[in-house]
Parts: structure tokens; sequence; C-alpha cells
């Protein structure tokens, strides 16, 4: 962990010398590069970003936080979804292999992992936002939301970030759903599954007990490590569909050039990505005895 | 099979472009802006009366072009830090492959999106970026291949006839790992060619008035309610390619994997 984060912190710094001219000499500070660095790597430390190069001038650090809620429920959201649907897909694909729905599946997935995904959002907004008006497109809520009783100010709520959240999955999906179906398959062959049918329990119990527990074990992994993917992605939903969250704030920072901010998103996107792995490596943990003893 | 077919008509269709397509991609026509799509005009006009379809031919070119630089950047970089790190082993090794881990914990468009901000976004910044941003999978293939070829009779044979390490290296152990760097490869243009549709279409990739699939969709969605065609046919284009590429990546894997057939 440590030794990566300051890694992460160099590259960062690496990637904002880049800029013509030095960073340092517009804050009029003319220290020597190395020195310069030093400091800024306590800085990044203790979260001091430095300020904004807007006319705003606020800490990078409050621009982000206020942004960061929208952007990280947005992405559990997605997982959640990713979780609920690509799992008994995956699964069901495994247990009935060559089958209908096993070939269907497999067709979808193999669109999925090519579909541009900004394309599909534009798609999904002709269809559901402009021709049958059933959703809206932009924003987090509608001008009336002061107004609305709090109930109806949920809904509303709902109803924007549909089409982000479904979207952000996406992209997952296919992935998650093939590689389910692969370690399913693993797990199928198994000794201890032909065991388990061999001493008589039910196909039932063999699959969703037997089988599903230990292929779900790897998942964990490939869910800390789409984090990010996510993360990464956030930018393209949230340009498209004007969500206020970090990944829009990143692209206007980049738009305007705004150095400190692009370079905070860019460090706190990384350690989002560190957090995410190592709550992966601990459920990990959690969930295989075998890890606790080794 | 069929990917290999897409990928070979792309090819035709981008090295004829200057021939085939029916106008002048930049050819402005303010007669006819936004017209739908016709006999005149298969797949419609944009915002400024160019005709799409011509200007999605010339745009299979600068797809064709970012996904062959951008991943011929990633294996360079991925197969010398790959080979130097499996061969070598050692502090180097560890040196290299946490490299990879920090490399690994940036969202790559994030990374990339940085860097476009700060150098100019220019058609060749971004094959440059894109593949400075995605060697390291390959880094870790190649560097697999190599810790496990390295211990194998013929470099030691080679080794004993004295051949020198940058000889064992590329001559003996590369041509044996090349396969599934092949394959990488293969699947690395269809990733960089959806990257750079992405940053176009945010307007940080190719600048307009260069066609690419990604900012004609940016001009779909500037006119989502009304063009429908500007939407649909461009980001079809990139689907269709990236599923090409992606059933030739796969299809190179199982034809070189001999416990397949």
């Amino acid at each position: 962990m440590a030794p990566l984060l300051v890694g992460i912190t160099i590259v960062c710094f690496v990637v904002i010398h880049l800029a013509p001219g030095s960073p340092t000499d517009l804050q009029t500070d003319l220290n020597p590069r190395v020195s310069a660095e030093a400091k800024a790597v306590g800085k990044l430390a203790t979260l001091d970003l430095g300020e904004s190069f807007s006319p705003d001038h606020r800490p990078v650090i409050d621009k982000i936080l206020e942004r960061i809620p929208i952007t990280i429920i947005i992405n559990i959201l997605s997982m959640i979804l990713i979780i609920l649907v690509a799992i008994p897909i995956g699964v069901l694909s495994a247990v009935r292999q060559n089958s209908l729905f096993d070939k269907v599946t497999a067709v979808f997935v193999f669109i999925g992992f090519a579909m541009p995904t900004f394309w599909l959002a534009l798609l999904l907004m002709i269809l559901f936002g402009v021709h049958l008006g059933w959703l809206p497109i932009s924003g987090i809520r509608s001008l009336n939301y002061e107004y609305l009783p709090p109930f109806a100010a949920f809904i509303d709520l709902l109803k924007h970030l549909i089409l982000p959240v479904l979207l952000s999955a996406f992209g997952g999906l296919a992935g998650l759903s093939r590689y389910m179906r692969s370690n399913m398959l693993e797990v199928i062959r198994q000794d201890y599954i032909t065991t388990a049918r061999a001493k008589g329990l039910s196909e039932r119990v063999v699959i969703y007990k037997h089988a599903l527990r230990n292929a779900l074990l790897p998942v964990i992994t490939i869910l800390g490590l789409s984090v990010p993917g996510l993360i990464g992605g956030s930018v393209i939903f949230e340009t498209i569909f004007a969500i206020p969250g970090m990944g829009q704030l990143f692209y206007m920072s980049v738009m305007s050039r705004d150095y400190p901010v692009v370079m905070g998103i860019l460090f706190i996107g990384a350690v989002l990505t560190l957090i995410g792995n190592l709550i992966a490596d601990l459920s990990y943990a959690v969930a295989d005895p075998r890890i606790r003893i080794a | 099979m069929a990917g290999g077919i897409v990928v070979i008509l792309l090819f035709i269709v981008s090295l004829l472009a200057s021939w085939i397509s029916p106008y002048d991609p930049n050819e402005i026509n303010l007669h006819e802006v936004l017209s739908n799509p016709s006999f005149a005009h298969l797949f419609g006009t944009d915002q400024l009366g160019r005709d799409v379809l011509s200007r999605m031919m010339w745009g299979a070119g600068i797809s064709l072009k970012v996904g062959f630089v951008a991943t011929g950047v990633s294996i360079f970089i991925g197969v010398i830090l790959g080979a130097i790190a499996g061969y070598y082993g050692r502090w180097i090794d560890t040196v290299i492959m946490r490299f990879v881990d920090i490399m690994l914990c940036f969202p790559a468009f994030f990374l990339i999106l940085a860097v476009i901000a700060i150098l100019e976004p220019s058609i060749w910044n971004i094959m440059i970026v894109i593949g400075l941003t995605s060697w390291m999978g390959i880094t870790r293939l190649v560097r697999a291949d190599f810790v496990s070829l390295k211990e194998r009779d013929f470099v030691q044979a080679a080794r004993a006839i004295g051949a020198s390490d940058l000889r064992i290296i590329f001559r003996h152990i590369l041509p044996n790992a090349m396969a599934s760097v092949l394959v990488a490869a293969t699947l690395g243009v269809a990733g960089a060619i959806l990257t750079e549709s992405a940053l176009s279409f945010l307007g940080i990739g190719v600048q307009p008035p260069t066609p690419s699939w990604g900012n004609i969709l940016t001009a779909g969605k500037d006119n989502i309610d009304i063009a429908w065609w500007l939407s649909l046919y461009p980001g079809l284009a990139i689907l269709i390619t990236v599923l090409g590429y992606n059933l030739l990546g796969e299809g190179i894997r199982d034809s070189l994997d001999p416990r397949l057939k």
C-alpha cells in the first residue's frame, strides 16, 4: 500500500510536469524541483492539493469532496447491478453449457465487449428521452425538485439515475458474466462436486451450495480490479448526462486546464482504486478460510 | 473468420477512401444541413451539410491509424520491459513490476485525459498517450512467458555456446513468446479504437474538421432530437470494427492453442 501511494504521487508529478512552464512558478515558488516535489508529496499525504486555477480559487480538495458522493453512489449502484445480473447469467450458462441460453448470452457478451458505451448512451437517450419521453436525459434532479414532496423527489432522483447506472454497469456485465461462467465450469469439474453428487445430494444443492460458493471467490478480486474502469468511465457518463460528479469536474478541469484540480482528481482516482483493491483483499480473506490460516 | 473479413474490409475502405467516398468529406453544403438519409446521401448529412458516409470512410483510416500506432507503442514498451523483468529477474524485476502495479492503479481514462489536457489534443498525441497507458498487460504477459522460457533447455544451450543476453532475448526467447503478444495486440487495437472514439466524442481526441467516428457522434449528441442518423451509423461502425478485432483475436488465440485442436 504505502509504496504504491508514493509511486502514485510520483506519477502524478511526472504527468503534471509535462506542462509547459513549471506549475510551481505560478505559485511564485521558485524552489528547485526536487525539494518542491518532496514538499508536495508531504502535502499530498495530508490531502493538501492546493488551490484551483479557476476564478473561485477554492481549495482543490473541497471541490473534489463535494462532488465525490454522487460519483461513488452511481458506481456502487452499478456495481450492485453488475453482481445481481452477471452472476446468475454466468452460473446459468455454465450449468447449461452449450444450451441455447448459453449461446445467446455468448453473443451478447461479445457485443458487450465491443460496444462503445457512450454510443449506447446516445441511443438510449434518443429512445427513452426524446422519442418515448419516459426518462430525463440530463442532470440528477428536475427543475421543480425543491417543490416536490419527499417521496416524489426521491422518485425524481431515481429516474435521473436509471440511465447512468445502467450504462456504467453495462461494460462490466459482459466481463463478469463471462468470468463467472468459466469459473463455474472449472469448479463443476472438481472432485468435491463429484463427491457431492455421489453422496446423493440434489443437483440444486450441488450447484448452489457447493459449486457456487467456490466459484464466487475469485469474483471478489475481479470486482476489485474493475474499480478503475468504473471510475474512469464516470468521466464519460457524467459528461453525457450532465451529472455534477467527480468525472464531470475532471472533464471541465481538463478543458479549462485547471492543473491543480486535474492532478488532485488523478491522485484521488488512484487512491480510490487502491481502496477498492484493499476492500477486495480483505473480503477475500473473510470469504476464504484458507487465507486466514495461511 | 468473420473478424478477419471485417478487418480486411476496413483496410480496403480506408485505403480507397479518396476514390470511393461519394463526396469530399470536408465539403460544406449549407443547402443540405442535417438532411435525412437519401439516395444522394446514404447516411444523411451533418450540421454543416457534409456527407456522413464520406466522413465515415475517411474516419475508418483515422481509427486504424490510431489503433495500430497506439498498439505499436504499447507492444514496444510492454515487450521490452516484460523481457527485461522476466529475463534478468531479481531487483530489476521487482522495480518494473511495482511500476506496473502503480500504473494499473490509475483509471486509464483519467491518465489519458490528464496528459491530453497538458499536451495539445492532436491525433499523434492521442496515439502516443493511448499507447503509453496500455502497455501494462503486455508487460505482465511477456514477463510470465520469459520467466518460464528462460529455464528451458534451448536457452541453456544458447547460453552454453556463448550467445549474448541480447541475442538470447531477441532471437531465442522472444519468438516463442510472440503468440500471446499477437493476441494481446489484436485485442489492443480494438481497445485503442474504442478509447480514441470516446476521446473524440468528448472533444479531446481527433479535432474537427478531421473526420473521426467519435467526433461525428459529438454532432449526433448536439442534434440528438432531430438527427438520429448522426448518432446511429458512426457508432455502428465502431461496434462492428471492435467486434471484428475481438473476434480475430479470439480466432488467433484458438488457432495457436494446441489444447483446443
